[in-house]
């Protein structure tokens, strides 16, 4: 009999680790990865494949993310599809875990949480939490690992102590620490051919863009026809403008957008400029949506997966989309300067926003998709010819184009 | 925006049921029809095959059962009218008839828009060079191919191409010989100037093999507007050069990382659009090197198909419905998820679970063919399974089968598979190592395993096994078929069972929240409480096999139907995704369950239902019957114990002396020695089979000692062990079903059925007339009385099928069955209301007089039904008849007399016998035939035919003053018949068995080469005969209008 097997099966019968929730539910399971304990709220995601995106996902925060897909680490890591320099979750929870099959494949899943610090747990009734967490709302949770013999209660009280992600600023704690420029690798393939188009242009525009938790195929986007400075979240505008931006991205990131201040602050001294084009994602949306006086609101669950479809108004079309938030402007708040462009059609929330005066608009979903599906790069192009059409006024018709 | 300028809409379906083209179609087909009624559409449909549940008069406005033929669908527009066409849910032939009505012109001239997709997109999608072009254009990557016509010409190809293997094709031949893989230059020269000479027209087509290649699908949804979504992505275990129906497949694809599967998901929906997919579904299939990642496409289907009812099975996205509401204008957005019915069907499904299929063969029956799987579909009938992991869902696929997989080459898997299959042995090693060991016990269910399983690793049995489970409290978690993983509530569910690890659950701690006492435990997804006055479960027949096929899925549609609409709730449990019985609102809840001892239970305990009914869903439930009803199921109508006793020989016997009716003689032997000894008393040709079989399975007519000898021999081994059973086999008889429907206590006949072929031919195989031609009233009235006396003393509450053979005016019993037949839904389209769900009611408690009350009335017009054959894909074995069932589907055709009726069904059968001038009848006679055989000549001669014959036959027709071309025997030289199929001069063989043993070695080469050329080969004189009078019929009633299912039915009154 196969030793290594042996063990693990032993290790799946005694289900040691387990997972506390602050409601007092516990989820038992077999712990993998970094063996320490975590504090995180649980979310739960609902794509079947990307579980390498969405653990460099520094969206991801002080969660802990649960895969409802069957079956997790399949096709292993590879070194390209990296979304960010680093695991910023707490931990992840699957239903099973694989040993790798794919030609790009350089290590487990195990291997690389590891490397990296994090904890999982496997084996877990996956369907059973996300119904919890359907039926119940995000919770905070303690993922006890290292000793399970001291009593599970102490867990759950770990887990009721800890403060939450609401009101915290994890932006400040995911940002890049000093400003740097973005550059396209070889690897980032299928974007050098856009690239290469747009080099033949005199010069490029050059787009600042905020770093709340950026993922890296939002900087891959954006340097396909951009000169790219990434900069750390707490940058003040002053400072954003005197690098003479040709636009402004607000990127994506973790918790709660009401905490994270300075951003909102900085944002409205961009839109006081009138003429600094803007585009926000995920939380960027979000606090563009706050500078220009819009409420936030909790949703139960949040969205977090690749099929969520969303209504462009202006085309009419939908777009499968990839989510992961747990805010959302409160439609009631939209104040009058700001126009709705997209909504979800599952729910009716608002997954999009554009100013009906100045040059900003943002989206509450993914458009740089990994994962998820590319239907919604369009968007990109928009931030380009908003930016085109400032730079140049002749250029006016093509910034005109559907948000 | 639903179109208002539409009013009629026909749908074609796909005919007979054969290799590659299943019940799906029935089940897209039902889909489309109830979506387009719904929006107040009036539906035409034609189809020719009568066990769909989309041909039941209720389900259109206007339904023909009509040869699907370009000239009988034309002749349906133009007296129907319809402003639409929708092709594409009918599988390929729907698509082919479409494409030929447009090149015909009716559908210009008739002002028919085809909706869905138009013959340009089709052409598009179909045409090799055209399709190429188009991928070619949208800059993805193909196969690299060229075609030769000389060494030179093929060496170049070969370097262009640059490695190898090759595949070599040779053009147009008979059957594909000649062609072949070659791995190095000299394999390949050899095979290429094989293949040259092989070709009639001297070329072959090179083509780089991507045999190894993983291989995935992806099932897209696109609407007018643009929007596209991708419902499922499958992965194939058995890796290119194996066709996807014979493959292991699983949903949702495993061993992609989310960019190789988004950039997949770009390239099939772009694929789509290229091809001109306006509304629907298409399946877009995918080639990727396992070592470099390269992609190339290898086909779109532009239609519905048996992997997207497996797409819409495996998540709860119904594909056809939707498919059939794009197409008459609706867009994605503006639709409905059926399941959640919260949330657009704009969406893409989510699974949080696994979906295997594995196929299911029959290679038993067609001893000679070759079992290797390839590029040729083999699989009769296949099984879906859902788990929370790959293994239980394959290991829950597997028990699905009732058979051992067979044919695939695990080696030959990703490596991810191999380990998945390699940790399922190791751990059934550890069992057996371990056994009796209760800790162990969780975790092989968790794995998957049966307690069937677990008690062969341990030799014990599975009810001690079942024993100790319960005992620990290890019961299956029910999972949702929800579309969203969880993430919305699911209104309309269907379930999965699945053992979990997790032993979670509420700690009721002072820390914990207020809110926590509030909680239920996370268990309770599924109520297992009464929800209705009551329940009733209804199983399924599992994967499709010839001998349990369509029609007994449709018996179990007609049963949910029949209870449903008596206020009953219907619980369903099946596993084969192709069926109209796994859609999720044929019953009030689905269980996608093996249907085993074991996971029947599991949900008939969960469910608490009042009841199970077992005897619609062929061999499968019926074996279980006993079982459950000794674990306290309440299986209704007719008693387990009665229908065993129907099998009980002894009992039979004395059952048929009592009620005076003759039977054959026959004893049971146990040894070759017992055989001989019996055979010999009661007289060669015997008939001898395995007890308890369905479909025939090993049955065959035995004319002298040393076969029989031999057959015994083998027989034993197949039936492990069970009595051989001998019987006398009544030579030129009649042979007669009788299907009728008894509530216990009074019985109906709803049809009697008059085979074609004489006793002898498997009555699944045979063609059949109703109502009867040659028999005399007072035959037919004790056809009857026989049917009522059996269904009384057998207590027979539901369907019973009888057999019987009438010779010389005398009734000779044969078998009775008291449950569904296959021929229950051909009988209850002839004679207009459903047996099955008349059965169901009276099982349900009903009286059969307050059932069937008005129902019956005498016939003004005849039915004929004609099976279909898949010898085309098994070359090689013999297509001859015999009592073992061989037909993989049926056709039903209607006339004003029998032989009308018999001469449409072989045009809808796909063997349309030659209109004088399209070409010759070979004659090739029996002895004992000859006589006959003159008068039938005389009538072709007559009609203008062209007669060949082989010199016996020859020689008597000339005798009889009917001029013939004589025909040499193969080894003797030429003219002969093979070189007639070759040169294309015969359109008809009629070729009567040789009396005695197998066919001559002849007879079996002009039949594989007759099939393979497509000429229809008529083996029994009976069959030659009504064909020669429906000619007749025909060429003096062409022109005639054809009549809808409604039209005829409204005849009887």
């Amino acid at each position: 009999m196969n030793a290594a097997l042996l063990e693990k099966w032993k290790k799946e019968r005694e289900r040691k680790a387990y997972l506390a929730l602050d409601d007092g539910t516990v989820f038992h399971g077999v712990a993998f990865g970094a063996e320490k304990d975590a504090l995180g709220e649980v979310v739960f995601n609902t794509g079947m494949s990307g579980y390498q995106e969405i653990l460099t996902d520094p969206s991801y925060a002080a969660q802990f993310v649960t895969l409802t897909t069957a079956e997790v680490g399949n096709y292993g890591i590879n070194p390209e599809d990296v979304e960010s320099r680093g695991l910023f979750l707490s931990g992840l929870v699957i239903g099973d875990l694989t040993e790798p099959s794919n030609w790009r494949s350089e290590k487990s899943l195990d291997d690389y949480l590891k490397e990296n610090g994090v904890p999982g747990i496997y084996g877990v009734d996956t369907r059973a939490l996300t119904l919890h967490i359907r039926e119940h709302g995000n919770r905070k949770a303690y993922l006890r690992v290292i000793d399970p013999e001291i009593p599970e209660s102490s867990a759950i009280a770990r887990a009721c102590e800890w403060e939450g992600l609401d009101g915290q600023d994890y932006a400040a704690k995911v940002t890049c620490e000093k400003s740097y420029e973005f550059r396209l690798r070889t690897s980032d393939f299928g974007l050098r051919k856009r690239k290469s188009e747009v080099l033949s242009l005199k010069s490029l525009p050059h787009v600042v863009c905020y770093d709340f938790g950026v993922k890296t195929n939002i900087l891959r986007s954006l340097a396909s026809w951009a000169k790219v400075t990434v900069v750390p979240a707490k940058t003040t505008a002053e400072d954003v403008l005197a690098m003479k931006p040709d636009g402004v991205f607000l990127s994506n990131g973790p918790a709660d957008p009401a905490a994270v201040t300075y951003a909102i602050e900085n944002i409205k001294k961009l839109l006081e400029t009138g003429k600094t084009p803007l585009m926000g994602i995920c939380l960027g949306h979000q606090l563009l949506s706050l500078a220009c006086g819009a409420k936030m609101g909790r949703l139960k669950f949040g969205h977090h997966g690749c099929n969520h479809p969303v209504k462009n108004l202006a085309t009419g079309r939908a777009e499968i989309t990839s989510q992961n938030h747990n805010f959302a402007v409160v439609p009631e708040s939209i104040p009058s300067c700001l126009e709705v462009t997209h909504i979800n059609l599952n729910d009716g929330s608002i997954e999009g926003v554009r100013h009906k005066t100045l040059p900003a608009f943002s989206v509450q979903y993914h458009p740089e998709s990994c994962p998820g599906p590319h239907a919604s790069t369009y968007l990109f192009d928009e931030f380009r010819k908003l930016i085109f059409a400032s730079k140049n006024t002749k250029d006016t018709k093509a910034g005109s184009g559907h948000l | 925006m639903k179109r208002t300028d539409l009013r009629k809409i026909l749908i074609i379906g796909s005919g007979p049921i054969v290799i590659g083209q299943g019940c799906e179609f029935d089940y897209s087909g039902v889909q489309a029809v109830k979506a387009l009624r719904r929006e107040g559409y009036e539906i035409v449909l034609a189809n020719s095959n009568p066990a769909t549940v989309m041909t039941d008069p209720e389900m259109a406005e206007a339904t023909y059962i009509e040869p699907l033929t370009v000239d009988s669908v034309a002749a349906i527009i133009r007296k129907e009218r319809p402003d639409a066409l929708l092709p594409t849910l009918g599988g390929q032939t729907a698509l082919n008839v479409a494409t030929g009505l447009a090149k015909s012109g009716v559908l210009a001239e008739c002002g028919v828009e085809m909706i869905g997709a138009n013959a340009d997109a089709i052409a598009r999608a179909e045409d090799r060079n055209l399709f190429k072009a188009a991928m070619s254009e949208l800059g993805l990557d193909m196969p690299k191919s060229g075609s030769a016509h000389s060494p030179e010409e093929a060496q170049r190809i070969a370097a262009d191409i640059g490695s190898w293997p090759l595949i070599i094709r040779p053009g147009f031949t008979l059957g594909g010989t000649g062609g072949g893989i070659a791995h190095d230059a000299d394999e390949f020269d050899e095979i290429v100037s094989r293949g040259l000479e092989a070709s009639l027209n001297h070329e072959v087509l090179i083509e780089e093999s991507l045999v190894g290649w993983k291989e995935f699908e992806m099932e897209v949804m696109r609407d007018k507007a643009g929007n596209a979504v991708i419902v499922c992505s499958i992965e194939n275990l058995d890796p290119m050069g194996v066709h996807t129906g014979d493959s292991i497949t699983v949903a949702p694809i495993q061993t992609l990382t989310d960019r190789e599967y988004q950039s997949m998901r770009d390239d099939s929906i772009r694929v789509l659009e290229k091809i001109g997919i306006e509304t629907g579904g298409s399946n877009v299939q995918w080639a990727v090197n396992p070592e470099t990642g390269r992609r190339v496409i290898i086909e779109m289907n532009p239609r519905v198909s048996r992997s997207s009812a497996l797409a819409s099975k495996a998540t709860g996205f119904p594909i056809a419905k939707i498919a059939a509401l794009l197409a008459i204008g609706y867009t994605l957005d503006e639709l409905k998820n059926d399941i959640t019915q919260a949330t657009p069907a704009c969406f893409e499904p989510a699974l949080d679970y696994v979906v295997v299929k594995v196929p299911r063969f029959t290679f038993e029956k067609f001893p000679g063919a070759d079992r290797r799987l390839g590029t040729q579909m083999k699989s009769v009938g296949e099984a879906m399974a859902i788990g929370r992991t790959f293994k239980q869902a394959y290991l829950k696929a597997i028990r699905s089968l009732e058979a051992p997989l067979s044919g695939h080459d695990a080696e030959k898997f990703d490596p991810w598979f191999r380990r998945e299959l390699g940790e399922i042995e190791e751990f059934r090693k550890f069992l057996s190592h371990n056994p009796h060991n209760p800790d162990l016990l969780r975790q092989a269910k968790v794995f998957g395993f049966s307690d069937k399983d677990i008690a062969a690793t341990s030799g014990t049995d599975e009810d001690a096994v079942r024993k100790t489970r319960l005992s620990l409290g290890i019961r299956p978690e029910y999972g949702e078929v929800d579309t969203c993983a969880g993430e919305f509530a699911a209104k309309a569910p269907y379930y999965y069972s699945y053992y979990s690890t997790s032993d979670f659950g509420l700690r009721p701690s002072g820390l914990a929240t207020a809110d926590a006492l509030r909680l239920k435990s996370p268990k309770s997804e599924v109520a297992g409480p009464k929800s209705s006055p009551r329940k009733i479960m209804v199983l399924g027949g599992g994967p499709n096999r010839i001998g349990q096929g369509i029609e007994f899925d449709w018996c179990c549609c007609h049963a949910a139907f029949a209870l449903r609409k008596m206020g009953i709730e219907v619980v369903m449990v099946n596993s084969n995704p192709e069926t109209v019985s796994t859609d999720y609102d044929t019953s009030d809840k689905l269980y996608f369950e093996p249907l085993t001892f074991e996971d029947v239970m599991e949900v008939y305990e969960r469910e608490r239902c009042d009841g199970a009914i077992v005897q619609f869903g062929g061999q499968t439930p019926l074996n279980l019957a006993e079982r459950l009803a000794a674990a306290g199921v309440n299986v209704l109508g007719t008693s387990p114990h009665d229908i065993a006793l129907a099998e009980d020989r002894d009992f039979f016997r004395a059952l048929v002396n009592e009620v005076g009716v003759k039977q054959p003689p026959s004893g049971i032997a146990h040894s070759v020695d017992d055989a001989l000894k019996i055979a010999g008393e009661i007289g060669y040709p015997v008939l001898v089979r395995p007890s308890f079989v369905l479909g025939g399975r090993g049955m065959a007519i035995v004319y002298h000692e040393d076969r029989l000898r031999e057959y015994v021999e083998e027989a034993v081994k197949i039936s492990e062990g069970a009595p051989i059973l001998i019987d006398k086999f009544l030579t030129h008889a009649i042979e007669l079903d009788v299907d009728c429907v008894a509530d216990g206590k009074t019985c109906v006949v709803g049809a009697i059925l008059e085979h074609i072929e004489a006793a002898g031919c498997h009555s699944g195989d045979a063609a059949a007339v109703t109502p009867p031609v040659s028999l005399t009233a007072e035959t037919i009235a004790e056809v009857e009385h026989i049917a009522r006396t059996f269904a009384a003393r057998l207590n027979v509450c539901g369907l019973m099928n009888i057999q019987l053979a009438v010779k010389d005016g005398e009734v000779w019993m044969i078998e009775v069955n008291p449950r569904a037949s296959r021929t229950v839904p051909f009988v209850s389209k002839a004679v207009g209301w459903s047996l099955a769900g008349a059965a169901a009611r009276c099982m349900a408690g009903e009286k059969l007089a307050d059932v069937v009350g008005g129902s019956i009335r005498p016939s003004s017009y005849f039915c004929a039904k004609e099976a279909v054959f898949p010898f085309v894909k098994f070359p090689g074995a013999d297509i001859t008849l015999t009592p073992e069932m061989k037909s993989t589907g049926e056709v039903m055709a209607f006339g004003a007399d029998a032989a009308t009726a018999y001469y449409k069904s072989q045009i809808a059968a796909g063997s349309p016998l030659p209109l004088p001038g399209q070409g010759g009848i070979v004659l090739c006679i029996r002895n004992e035939d000859k006589a006959e055989v003159v008068e039938l000549a005389k009538t072709l001669d007559k009609l203008g035919y062209e007669i060949w014959a082989t010199r016996g036959t020859s020689t008597a027709l000339w005798k009889a003053g009917i001029e013939s071309n004589a025909l040499y025997k193969i080894p003797l030289g030429s003219p002969n018949t093979l070189d007639l199929i070759r040169r294309g001069k015969v359109k008809w063989i009629v070729n009567t068995r040789e009396d005695g043993e197998s066919a001559a070695h002849d007879s079996v080469k002009i039949r594989t080469a007759a099939t393979l050329a497509g000429v229809p080969v008529t083996t029994t004189l009976a069959g030659f005969a009504e064909a020669v009078r429906g000619m007749a019929a025909t060429a003096s009633s062409t022109g005639m209008p054809p009549r809808s299912l409604q039209e005829w039915h409204a005849a009887r009154d």
